[in-house]
């Protein structure tokens, strides 16, 4: 059986397959349908310091190979999220070893290095800054379109965070190498990408857009092959771990994007369709190891780069 | 609240009928102890494709009616989409995927506690009325059968099904095919009630939740929302209530009317 026991920024996890920000909920919702010791973490919901209700409207639009959703970050602020889901964060971490990932959206700079800085007094093992929030309209991806903007708001946050700390990357951004090195360069311990795709739907019966925003987030498999081409060249361009994520819903797509060099994957969307996703991920991948006579992950990640 | 005998699993199928040109009953073998454990009003995430084939996600899909004796659950849902469409093309010995039961349901105990020595009401309007059949039979069970109020568009149909469960059945039709000849909502009276109990499209629900309220008699809805896990995670069919944001599919779609109108 290959070893799927890695580390990402220090943190040992169970095997590179993680479940993505805002399709895991905090962990306990998939407890009855997943083996937990069989995933490297979880990545809660998406937080801004205040919390709020997110969009009014439609939230969800099906695609023929994915899903578009417009949920506008609900989430319940960082100090409930310390007091009331971290703890059963920590309890599923006590149970099977799940590495607990916060991750933290803002409206202005100040709204991160703040939510940054009551984080730091937490458990949470790692921060995964999310920039790339394609549904809320006065921040979010506001600052993951230019590279200069992701690396001011990245070193703001960098100053006052103790914890380490992952930049969740939007595939909008004008350049992805130029801003995974400008990330990088402003401090971030790692990148994750891709987040959803800005999409459209229109009702054709209501002769109006699904959304209330008009545009809203695209995932699932429909996004794959883009999703791999950016980690590939986010690999390319960086020292700092990268991981993948974009439309997982199996060990052959985990493994395609650890050959292409990803430290670790994340499952989204695949959850909602499956809420065995991330156990038949790691099963999978450890399966496929196996098949191809790789040992661990660490000897495939990268391989396909040559 | 999820219930801890919440799981994901494949069952046969044991029958599939129309009872309408849009109207499909599944009858689908279980466990008895599932079947035993799950509340009315709770519902099952339905999948007959395979990961990789459309559509992408599966249907939220009410539980109709549970012969736990012969480990038998029954789901009756409205042809509206692909999804749908799949699930109605299922035959005898085929396989369904399940993951439930899924959100609160009734709470058949606590209702019947807070209806006193009051009659309790049953309110549906068309395909709302799938989660009540299980509801009445649970009623009944607990030695209060419910007064059955149904509205419908047009031609009703399932009703048969209630007859051994309610005292009685108030007929409501927008077109006049059968019954009262206008909304079902002008049939009840809620003030003769301990408790009225409803499911059907929101506007109804509304005039429910209103007329009780005048009344001052406790009612609860149960809601329906598009859900793309069923399980709270993807945050998809999030509600107001008066005590915050609430999902349908975990904290509800069982909720007191005055809280979500």
């Amino acid at each position: 059986m290959a070893d799927l026991k890695t580390t990402l920024l220090g943190v040992p996890l169970n095997s590179p397959v993680l479940g993505a920000s805002g399709t895991a909920g905090y962990g306990p919702e998939y407890e009855p349908f997943v083996d937990y010791t069989k995933v490297g973490g979880i990545c809660g919901k998406g937080l801004t310091l205040h919390g709020q209700f997110g969009n009014e409207g439609a939230r969800l639009y099906e695609t023929p190979s994915g899903l578009i959703n417009s949920i506008g970050l609900q989430n319940p602020g960082v100090a409930h999220f310390i007091d009331v889901e971290l703890p059963k964060m920590l309890a599923l971490k006590q149970k099977y070893g799940t590495a607990v990932i916060a991750n933290l959206g803002g409206h202005s700079e100040e709204e991160y290095v703040e939510g940054a800085r009551l984080l730091n007094g937490s458990a949470v093992d790692i921060v995964e800054l999310n920039i790339s929030c394609p549904n809320v309209k006065a921040g979010g991806m506001a600052y993951g379109v230019k590279a200069k903007d992701a690396g001011a708001v990245t070193a703001m946050v960098r100053k006052v965070c103790q914890k380490p700390l992952m930049v969740k990357l939007s595939p909008q951004a004008e350049s992805i190498p130029d801003m995974c090195k400008a990330v990088e360069a402003a401090g971030a311990d790692a990148v994750s990408l891709v987040n959803t795709f800005q999409s459209c739907a229109i009702d054709v019966y209501r002769r109006r857009p699904v959304f209330e925003n008009v545009f809203a987030g695209l995932s699932g498999p429909a996004i794959r092959p883009i999703a791999l081409r950016m980690v590939w060249q986010a690999v390319g361009a960086v020292r700092i771990p990268v991981v993948g994520l974009g439309g997982i819903a199996t060990g052959r797509d985990a493994l395609e994007f650890i050959m292409a060099g990803a430290a670790a994957v994340q499952v989204g969307a695949a959850n909602f369709a499956d809420p065995r996703a991330m156990q038949t991920v790691a099963e999978g991948l450890c399966a496929l190891l196996d098949e191809l006579g790789f040992a661990s992950v660490e000897e495939a990640r990268g391989c396909a780069r040559g | 609240m999820n219930v801890p005998n919440c799981k994901w699993e494949q069952a046969p199928v044991l029958g599939c009928e129309r009872l309408a040109p849009d109207i499909v009953r599944l009858t689908v073998e279980g466990p008895a102890a599932p079947a035993a454990a799950s509340r009315p009003g709770q519902f099952y995430m339905l999948r007959a494709w395979k990961e990789g084939e459309g559509p992408y996600l599966s249907r939220p899909i009410s539980l109709h009616d549970a012969d736990i004796a012969n480990g038998r659950r029954r789901f009756l849902f409205q042809v509206k989409g692909a999804g749908t469409q799949k699930l109605a093309a299922l035959r005898a010995g085929e396989a369904l995927t399940l993951t439930g039961p899924l959100g609160n349901g009734f709470d058949v105990p606590a209702i019947l506690h807070t209806a006193g020595a009051g009659p309790v009401a049953v309110v549906g309007g068309g395909i709302g009325t799938a989660p009540l059949l299980y509801l009445c039979r649970a009623l009944a069970e607990n030695g209060r059968r419910p007064d059955f109020f149904a509205g419908f568009r047009d031609v009703p149909y399932g009703l048969d099904a209630f007859a051994p469960f309610v005292g009685g059945t108030a007929l409501a039709t927008d077109s006049g095919a059968a019954g009262h000849h206008g909304l079902v909502t002008d049939l009840l009276a809620p003030e003769r009630y301990g408790a009225v109990l409803a499911c059907g499209p929101d506007p109804m629900l509304r005039a429910v939740a209103a007329k009780c309220k005048a009344a001052g008699t406790p009612c609860l809805v149960s809601l329906e929302k598009h859900m793309a896990c069923g399980l709270g995670a993807c945050l998809g069919c999030t509600v107001h209530t008066a005590g915050g944001p609430r999902t349908v599919c975990k904290d509800g779609p069982v909720f007191l009317a005055r809280e979500v109108f």
